[in-house]
């Protein structure tokens, strides 16, 4: 027998259906009004078109973007090299901090004071100070490109980041997931390996990918130590033409970077709830 | 020779006693259960004994190796000892066949292949067989602990060690994990099993051990213990048990 729908759920579903129209509307309107609102404020004011003479000038906007264009591709290396690098360097850092070993009592300190620093730490300093600094020193088997000590930079501040986020994953997987594989005969590292990391990744991976996220739009910041990036192309347009418009093209196109990576957190956050059947009428 | 034998066992949590000098012996094929109220040290005991817990004072010799020896391995031991727990603790990122696979491949070092058929056949022997790729938290509580068993049964332990395998699960599911559980005494294997199904402990104990207060309070044969309890203690124990209907 094919299950014939009840009067109740029937009643229900065109209920729901007239709440959601319901719904729409209200959202298109207020959606109407307050976007005129802010047409009426932004038009009204004094040096409107002056603003957008200077920022969103269609002419500027196609001549700086070849050139913008060309800077982005250094971000978009320096991006991957460091995102490659504070994965590796995070997980380490995690590691020797969820680490039990006395013998690793040192590394547990030196993780410790290492990420309370590089958090507090602003990347603009931690740019000043490697970029600046590091040559200042004069050792000479010390790297002095800008480029790479810009990509030291990003790498020293993020992995703090990224450590603690694996940390916190780590702790966040149940100790009896821990004693379980231990009753098995596994040793400390191979539970760590096979058992913890794997649930722990799992666990923190969109926040992981926030962090990643937010690295790839610093990985700007590199300019103020001359490197010729998208940010550094785009005030170089401006000081020529005495037009803003390069530096919103810049910012387009970091955006237009970053929206895959967000949009593939969003993606996965919600695979994880319905792999666990966290989806339902609530 | 015994096959598991206790000597004289203490365990306390800080100024707490909770084991007081527990002796046992367990022969070749011999199944063990421990019954006893919450807090009695039934967990403990178990815990002791597959050395996650250390112990204060006492000898545990399994298969005439001293496993309280202060330079003893505990890896090592271990992984000749299955444990199974009441809350399962499937690795939930893994498939159950990898699950199963895991202790043996990692452990013991057997190839994926040979631990994959070795695995297959436990699953199928125990109808299973259709779950082997599916991931823990699709499986009912009871397919969980069984698939929990069999990881631990997968290495040819010396000892199981079953610590209250049921109390989490519903009478159905209860049912298919003390099926398997009989069927692995047919199979002859050690058991040290703590549990609350009183009906479950007549029917497989060799013996039975009455703990309280972190103390064996009585042991012997299972059918006469119950009918005649000489301590007060387990008098008022099966008493519970026959009010709540567990006896």
């Amino acid at each position: 027998m094919t299950y014939q729908p009840s009067p109740l759920r029937i009643a229900r579903e065109s209920a729901k259906r007239r709440a959601t129209v319901r719904s729409r509307l209200i959202a298109a309107l207020s959606t109407f009004f307050l976007a005129t609102a802010l047409l009426v404020i932004l038009t009204s004011a004094s040096g409107f078109h002056k603003v957008t003479g200077a920022f969103f000038n269609w002419h500027h906007a196609r001549l700086s973007f070849p050139q913008v264009l060309n800077g982005l591709w250094l971000n978009l290396r320096v991006m991957v090299i460091a995102e490659i690098c504070v994965l590796i360097l995070g997980l380490l850092i995690a590691l020797a901090r969820t680490s039990v070993s006395p013998l690793l009592y040192p590394v547990r300190l030196a993780a410790t004071i290492y990420t309370d620093i590089f958090r507090g730490l602003p990347l603009l300093l931690v740019l000043l100070l490697v970029g600046f600094g590091i040559p200042g020193l004069g050792i000479s088997w010390l790297p002095s490109s800008t480029l790479l000590l810009g990509i030291v930079s990003l790498i020293l501040t993020y992995s703090a980041y990224v450590a603690e986020v694996i940390r916190a994953g780590i702790e966040a997987v149940h100790p009896a997931q821990r004693m379980a594989a231990r009753a098995l005969g596994l040793t400390t590292a191979q539970t760590q390996r096979t058992v913890i990391l794997p649930q722990a990744l799992r666990k923190v991976a969109p926040p992981l990918l926030n962090d990643l996220v937010s690295l790839q739009k610093d990985s700007g910041l590199i300019s103020v130590l001359g490197a010729i990036d998208a940010i550094r192309q785009a005030r170089i347009y401006s000081s020529m033409t005495f037009n803003f418009t390069s530096y919103v093209v810049a910012g387009a196109l970091f955006v237009a970077l970053t929206i895959p990576l967000t949009r593939f957190t969003d993606w996965l956050t919600r695979r994880q709830d319905l792999a666990r059947n966290l989806r339902g009428q609530w | 020779m015994n096959q598991l034998s206790v000597r004289n066992l203490r365990k306390s949590f800080g100024d707490e006693l909770v084991l007081r000098d527990i002796s046992f012996e367990l022969q070749p094929h011999q199944v063990t259960v421990v019954i006893g109220a919450s807090g009695s040290g039934k967990s403990t005991l178990m815990r002791c004994i597959n050395l996650l817990e250390e112990i204060d004072d006492g000898q545990i010799i399994l298969a005439n190796e001293d496993i309280t020896a202060p330079d003893i391995n505990p890896d090592v031991v271990r992984a000749k000892i299955g444990s199974v727990f009441q809350s399962f603790n499937l690795f939930s990122h893994l498939t159950v066949l990898q699950n199963i696979t895991l202790a043996s491949r990692k452990v013991h070092g057997v190839k994926r292949e040979i631990a994959e058929d070795q695995a297959m056949e436990l699953l199928s022997r125990f109808g299973l067989e259709a779950k082997a790729r599916s991931y823990p938290d699709l499986l009912s509580g009871g397919q969980q602990q069984r698939v929990a068993i069999l990881r631990a049964l997968i290495t040819k332990p010396q000892l199981l060690l079953l610590d209250e395998v049921t109390s989490a699960l519903d009478p159905i599911l209860i049912a298919e994990v003390l099926t398997l559980i009989a069927e692995l005494k047919a199979e002859g294997h050690t058991m040290l099993i703590s549990t609350h199904e009183m009906g479950f402990a007549l029917k497989v104990a060799d013996e039975l051990i009455f703990l309280q207060h972190g103390e064996i309070a009585e042991r012997g044969n299972p059918h006469e213990l119950l009918a005649d309890p000489q301590s007060e203690g387990l008098r008022a124990f099966l008493a519970a048990m026959r009010e709540a209907g567990r006896l």
